[in-house]
């Protein structure tokens, strides 16, 4: 039988360390809701969403009451709508239109993100994926909380670099068009290489095509918890270190298949995946930068962060593939600069640049995540860090994104406030050099060789 | 058996726990076990409940509780008892 002193580490995690399940994601197929005719499609595409995930807020809401574990968000993630409004729109508007409708059928269910304004392009693009492209800057202004994310590359086709190119643009391109709030716009759109179909956390979330039509899939968290344990092991060596690190795991993991699989019973609908990523939040003593200081660092950023942030990982994986049966989704430590206190503050002290940032997207999930830039970068040059992230990707198998704002009217010295998980974050400087006789060469970058690794 | 896990954290008083017993019996919840301790000085105590025959379902007793808690100047939390099982037992 359970004793107190479980009990007491159990809730101490939530009420201290804030433990949550961070988010419970339905995914819905909107395959069968194509259609050649745009008012009959955005119609269908309202009723499936209306109908599917009516009861997912109150479901995620009973679970929460009953296991005493905060379920911080209730979301969905739809089929990328290039493929679903590929027979109906014909201009950029009307893929704006499917936006709105997304939008509003994500508030009547009250759900507050909904991602899959997407288009996958990872080798080529069709007509319909370079519309929905040139749509996004206005879907992502004229809509609340529906995000976008584009696949640009994979390990198996490489890299589009005319699609690359074109993301440059329309990143500018949708901070111009939010820059009344800090470019916010920016915030909701990611572009990928390698970018999985079972993903439960935002911006990046869609609902692949090799899914189910329904799916629950379910994103842990617990950075606080963590480093908490951590601190219980101050000067031990490594493997006491990992040995922690990996229990903690296990139990942050188990909490979230208990989530997941409970969600799945009420709303009938079958469990997908558990990400076992430890996503922090702004809260003080939520941060994945606080466990690198705990593990030895003096900031986020020092040498010695990317070796840290590998083990970090590895153990988050191999403590949480025991706790679920299905690992999926991102499945790694994020680290967000905005969303993450410990990172911000490790870029004020000048320990945390966007160059180390990208050597420690080598290890961990995801990319070059949340990061302010100054609103005067050249649409080339983010192309260029977009063509940088996602070369670590295709080489290295994994998954890698860029989520980068540059912030209309600001530069380095200056802060963006995003508000709530977002957060906030200083304007980092980004490399002047010019890459755009590199980057307007159009065409793609092959697919790298699987044999002769060095 | 519906378990479900109830935790009482707060100052020590008189009467936290006959109050929390004759709430727990007027709504036909039965007590498993009992147990307590201190932790950096705050009185901890934990009972395992079984509520197959409870006449409110979880959601109430654990808003009731709540209330009850507010009262006596404690927290007082309600859980069922997979949350611990899956974190602690393989």
């Amino acid at each position: 039988m359970i004793n107190i002193s479980e009990v007491i580490e159990t809730n101490k995690m939530i009420e201290k360390e804030n433990l949550d399940v961070r988010t419970i994601t339905l995914g819905i197929s909107l395959l069968d809701c194509i259609d050649s005719d745009l008012g009959r499609l955005n119609e269908k595409i309202y009723n499936k969403i209306t109908t599917a995930a009516k009861d997912l807020v109150a479901t995620g809401s009973a679970i929460e009451k009953e296991f005493g574990i905060p379920i911080v968000n209730k979301r969905i993630s739809v089929t990328p709508i290039a493929i679903v409004g590929g027979a109906a729109c014909r201009t950029p508007d009307d893929f704006v239109a499917i936006a709105k409708t997304l939008d509003k059928a994500r508030k009547d269910v009250g759900v507050n993100f909904l991602g899959g304004y997407s288009a996958l392009v990872s080798k080529g693009m069709t007509r319909a994926d370079e519309l929905l492209l040139r749509s996004i800057p206005r879907a992502l202004a004229e809509t609340e909380l529906v995000c976008s994310s584009v696949n640009l590359g994979s390990t198996k086709t490489g890299i589009n670099m005319d699609a690359v190119r074109i993301m440059g643009d329309i990143i500018k391109e949708t901070a111009e068009l939010t820059k009344e709030n800090d470019s916010i716009g920016c915030s909701k759109l990611v572009v990928f290489c390698n970018a999985p179909d079972d993903n439960p956390f935002m911006a990046g979330a869609f609902h692949g095509v090799t899914e189910a039509d329904l799916i629950i899939n379910v994103g842990v968290s617990g950075p606080g918890v963590v480093k908490t344990a951590l601190e219980n092991v101050r000067g031990e060596n490594f493997e006491v270190l990992c040995e922690t690190i990996k229990k903690t795991a296990f139990k942050v993991t188990r909490v979230g298949q208990l989530v997941a699989q409970e969600a799945s019973k009420r709303l009938g609908i079958p469990f997908g995946i558990v990400d076992l990523s430890l996503a922090p939040t702004p809260a003080i003593g939520d941060s994945v930068a606080d466990i690198l200081c705990e593990i030895g660092l003096e900031h986020a950023g020092a040498p010695g962060t990317t070796a840290a942030l590998a083990l970090l990982n590895d153990q988050v994986k191999k403590g949480g593939v025991m706790a679920s049966s299905y690992v999926g989704g991102l499945s790694g430590a994020f680290i967000p600069v905005s969303e993450d206190q410990g990172m911000i503050d490790a870029v004020n002290a000048g320990a945390l640049t966007l160059e180390k940032l990208e050597a420690m997207t080598c290890v961990c999930s995801v990319g070059l995540d949340m990061i302010a830039i100054p609103g005067d970068t050249k649409a080339t040059t983010i192309s260029g860090i977009i063509a940088d992230e996602l070369a670590i990707g295709m080489v290295n198998q994994k998954t890698t994104a860029v989520r980068v704002i540059p912030v209309v009217g600001k530069t380095v010295g200056d802060s963006a406030e995003f508000g709530g998980l977002l957060g906030h974050a200083p304007i980092m400087p980004v490399n002047g050099f010019s890459c755009d006789a590199f980057v307007n060469r159009g065409g793609r970058i092959p697919a790298p060789i699987h044999s002769f690794k060095n | 058996m519906k378990k479900t896990i109830i935790t009482v954290v707060g100052k020590d008083t008189v009467g936290i726990i006959a109050r929390v017993c004759t709430y727990l019996a007027e709504n036909k919840i039965n007590i498993l076990d009992i147990s307590q301790t201190i932790v950096d000085d705050y009185f901890n105590m934990m009972m395992i409940a079984d509520m197959s025959k409870s006449v409110k379902p979880i959601s109430e007793v654990t808003d009731d509780l709540d209330r009850l808690g507010e009262e006596i100047g404690v927290i007082i939390k309600c859980q069922r008892e997979e949350i611990f099982n899956s974190m602690h037992r393989l």
